[in-house]
């Protein structure tokens, strides 16, 4: 833990809030994203949010950036009540965000993006390219990058397209500058440029708010600390008041509804094997690097690991995805080869982690999108049989207790966790031996989530095996019979039942994240 | 249309979804507007003209609707999965003059020094064989050389007109009669002859349609067209073989172009290289009038037979009523854009019934 001892004193001396959010509640249909949320953002300071997926960050931070308004609740700026209803109000009052996803135009240049909509011209009409061009340069050199404004954007590293949404956000002289996980893309160079970068703003007066699921990054680049849990506030801090701990304990919390239960059923023998599976990565370096494991039948075995460790990657190379992967896997002693759908027959099966864009086919029925990967269990002939179809469907709709008034609804018609339930109906009906399960769990409600994990226990006790990965680590506590800890395309730990702990899967994560310089300010560390 | 993938059954028919009250009434009009603009369409005509509903101009009507269903039936399956096929028309026409070519000179085996002609069985094989290759070039363009639909099918318009041109110097083979010493007479038949007072060509787009219902509502392959148009991401996620798949519509289309293309020559009892220019555009027309989404994974077979008709109902009772080409043009045009319009608003109600 770094905590800055000098900066700790001037927090106390001068530190007041610029921008608060006071008992702001969102209410979406069906959920309460935001409950009475306080949130102070210290002027000149780096406000770091924290907690897991769903704990309703994404949430506070559009409604600060104008995308959102409340449900209840006002926010203060400068002590001045403000509403901003857009994007654009937002920014007008000096309060800019830069998203996770990259929001840029590849196909511009780097000054065209910076202006994008707020173009400088001449009566209107016509843009002053070289007037753009000069601001550009000289954001970018406050920024201290040297990238040529005329540059198309989609010739940068991510790390650079970064600092190009950044300058985008100074060009509108915020005087707050949201940040939602800048870092999940960047190398560890950049990451440091970046820190760098953030220090001069908050030298300059600029406030950050800063979200980041990297724990300790967070603990080295934050002033303060707010941590969310199921949308409501759990703790404010400065960040030299805490440690790892406390923040994991804040953000999981000790409630222990979804504790881990041993199986009941025995753990087979080995059922699948993976060699060493690397991946190479689009201009050198790896995506995966000899990834090497097994898993047994009957067995829950899962990924922990942050944004951009592989997991996702890992699961595609499994299914055959990528001819460039090298590697070798074993199912039952036989090697699987071939593409995704080769592989399916051989008794593999993913359940993908996006549900709309890989999962589900919104013009189909339900029925339609549960039959999709084993129609050819329905032929009779060469048609497909009806009954046989209904027999699967209605077999499905009851194990898995899936509410549909008519299989011949539309798909979209259903609720997520009900959505989800199809997809999962649909790779059991490829009878699978290994499932692949990909953050099987996300944006569905609790008593969904809590289903799904009844169903994968009931499916290891079939002698399934499941791999299932996840970024929460309650999740991944309490469903794992074992679990792998990935970070940078590698497998940094293995951890029993005994040894997993929060704290051993976090720092296990953050291997090969680590940051050289550890203090660049010149404040003393702790 | 989107339920329409669904099995048939009666608890998705627009009628049982109104009494459950899933659809409002304006909703069934809106998924019905084909056919009702078709019965309309019908009826404006056989009133306002008295040679309209003669038996010999309903002939010709279903001919010409014949042509553009069966076209259409083919492009129906690449547009479900979200692409298009620009080469029917040159099809149509190479077809034709390959026909006419095998006809009129054999085969030229150089090596050999000889020269075969085949009876017209054979002739229509092989003719029906070059319409599924050119759309298996189509298929491997857009699959594994990843050229977009539309480009790669404006390639193979332009190179299969020029073939068509080629083959013969830009002339006619006239007279497709054949000759009894080569054993290659009958061709005409197929656009002469009828059964039981229909054309065959008519018989030709009903064994057409079914079949095509069939493989698009009962088979996996069919299945597949549509998960491909709606997600092929998900569908390749699902172990299905997208490119294969998508290659297999591109086959089907020249299909159905090729037999367009004899249907057609048989019929003029002439290759002509020009013959199919423009068809292509009838033929999306077609589908899009049917309710099929250009975008992919919604429409049906007989949305597309019944937008063929419209199209040829429309023409035909505008040259019969003698209105001029050029407006001919406005308003099939207007039609069409009308179609869409009202299939976008039928969309955005279903969404806000599925919520």
């Amino acid at each position: 833990m770094t905590a800055p001892a000098l900066a700790q004193e001037r927090a106390e001396a001068v530190d007041d809030v610029i921008l608060r959010a006071e008992q702001v509640t969102k209410i979406y249909p069906g959920t309460v994203a935001l409950d009475r949320v306080d949130f102070n953002v210290y002027r000149g300071k780096v406000n770091v949010l924290v907690g897991e997926n769903g704990a309703g960050k994404s949430t506070l931070m559009k409604i600060l950036a104008g995308v959102e308004q409340p449900t209840e609740g006002h926010l203060t700026l400068e002590g001045r009540p403000i509403h901003p209803k857009s994007p654009r109000e937002a920014e007008a009052l000096g309060i800019g965000i830069i998203y996770q996803e990259l929001n840029l135009f590849p196909n511009l240049s780097v000054a065209e993006n910076i202006f994008m909509a707020h173009e400088l011209t001449t009566g209107g009409a016509i843009i002053q390219h070289r007037e753009q061009e000069e601001r550009t340069r000289a954001l970018l050199a406050r920024l201290e990058q040297p990238i040529d404004p005329r540059t198309l954007v989609q010739y940068l590293r991510i790390g650079q397209q970064q600092i190009v949404e950044i300058a985008k956000a100074l060009a509108l002289d915020v005087k707050i500058l949201i940040m939602d996980e800048p870092t999940s893309a960047l190398s560890t160079t950049e990451v440091e440029g970046l820190f760098r970068v953030i220090e001069e703003l908050t030298a300059s007066g600029v406030s950050i708010i800063y979200i980041s699921h990297k724990l300790e990054e967070l603990m080295q680049i934050g002033d303060y600390i707010t941590v969310l849990r199921d949308g409501r506030k759990v703790a404010e801090a400065p960040m030299h008041a805490v440690d790892l701990s406390w923040i994991i304990e804040r953000m999981v919390g000790r409630d222990t509804a979804a504790s881990y239960r041993p199986p009941q059923h025995p753990i087979d023998g080995e059922l699948l094997r993976v060699e060493n599976i690397t991946l190479p990565k689009q201009g050198g370096g790896y995506l995966l690097h000899n990834v090497s494991f097994t898993l047994r039948a009957g067995e829950v075995l899962g990924i922990y690991g942050l944004m951009g460790a592989g997991r996702t990657e890992l699961f595609e190379c499994l299914m055959g995805l990528h001819p460039l992967a090298q590697g070798e896997v074993w199912l039952d002693g036989r090697r699987l080869t071939g593409g995704i759908d080769r592989r399916i027959k051989q008794g593999i099966m993913l359940i993908p982690e996006d549900r709309q864009r890989e999962g589900l086919v919104p013009e189909l029925s339900v029925a339609d999108n549960m039959l999709l990967a084993s129609l050819r269990n329905y032929l009779q002939g060469f048609f497909l049989s009806r009954s046989k179809e209904m027999a699967s469907i209605n077999r499905l709709v009851r194990e898995l207790a899936i509410k549909v008034s008519n299989v011949q609804n539309l798909i979209s018609s259903l609720s997520g966790g009900n959505q989800q339930k199809v997809v999962v109906a649909k790779t059991l009906l490829t009878s699978p031996k290994v499932l692949l399960m990909d953050e099987p769990t996300r944006g569905i409600d609790v008593g969904a989530k809590e289903e799904i994990f009844e169903i994968m226990r009931r499916l290891a006790a079939q002698g399934l095996g499941i791999i299932f990965v996840s970024t929460e680590l309650k999740e991944i506590m309490a469903m794992a019979d074992r679990i792998l800890v990935m970070s940078k395309g590698v497998i940094t730990r293995e951890l029993d039942r005994e040894s997993a702990t929060q704290q051993a899967l976090v720092e296990a994560s953050a291997i090969g994240h680590e940051l050289v310089r550890k203090d660049v300010s010149g404040n003393g560390g702790s | 249309m989107a339920e329409v993938n669904v099995q048939t059954t009666a608890d998705s028919s627009p009628l049982s979804q109104l009494r459950r009250g899933r659809l409002t009434l304006r909703g069934m009009l809106l998924q019905l507007r084909a056919f009702i603009a078709l019965i309309l369409l019908y009826a404006f005509f056989a009133i306002v003209s008295d040679a309209f509903m003669t038996q010999n101009n309903q002939v010709i009507l279903a001919k010409q609707v014949a042509i553009n269903a069966v076209l259409g039936i083919g492009m129906t399956f690449v547009i479900l999965t979200g692409g298009i096929d620009l080469s029917v028309g040159s099809i149509v026409g190479l077809t034709g003059m390959v026909t006419g070519m095998l006809i009129h000179r054999g085969l030229i085996l150089t090596p050999l020094d000889r020269v075969v002609y085949f009876n017209v069985w054979i002739i229509g094989l092989i003719a029906i064989g070059v319409g599924m290759f050119i759309g298996l070039i189509n298929g491997i363009l857009v699959t594994r050389f990843r050229v977009a639909p539309f480009i790669a099918t404006l390639g193979t318009l332009y190179m299969a007109r020029g073939l068509a041109l080629l083959s013969n110097n830009g002339a006619t083979f006239p007279n497709l009669i054949g000759k009894p010493e080569l054993g290659n007479t009958g061709f005409p038949e197929l656009g002469r002859g009828t059964l039981l007072g229909l054309p065959y060509s008519i018989w030709i787009m009903v064994a057409l349609g079914l079949l095509a219902t069939f493989i698009t509502r009962k088979t996996p392959f069919g299945r597949q067209v549509y998960a491909i148009g709606g997600n092929q991401r998900a569908a390749q996620l699902s172990g299905v073989r997208v490119k294969t798949v998508t290659m297999m519509t591109y086959v089907i289309s020249g299909f159905c172009a090729a037999v367009v293309g004899l249907i057609i020559s048989s019929q003029l009892i002439a290759a002509h290289p020009a013959t199919g220019d423009g068809f292509e555009l009838n033929a999306i027309a077609a589908v899009v009038l049917g309710g099929t989404s250009l975008a992919g994974g919604r429409g049906t077979i007989l949305g597309t037979i019944v937008g063929a008709f419209v199209v040829g109902v429309l023409r035909n009772g505008m040259v019969i009523e003698g209105v001029s080409s050029f407006w001919q043009m406005i308003i099939t045009g207007g039609v069409i854009v009308l179609a869409v319009i009202i299939d976008q608003a039928q969309q955005r109600i279903q969404e806000r019934s599925a919520v």
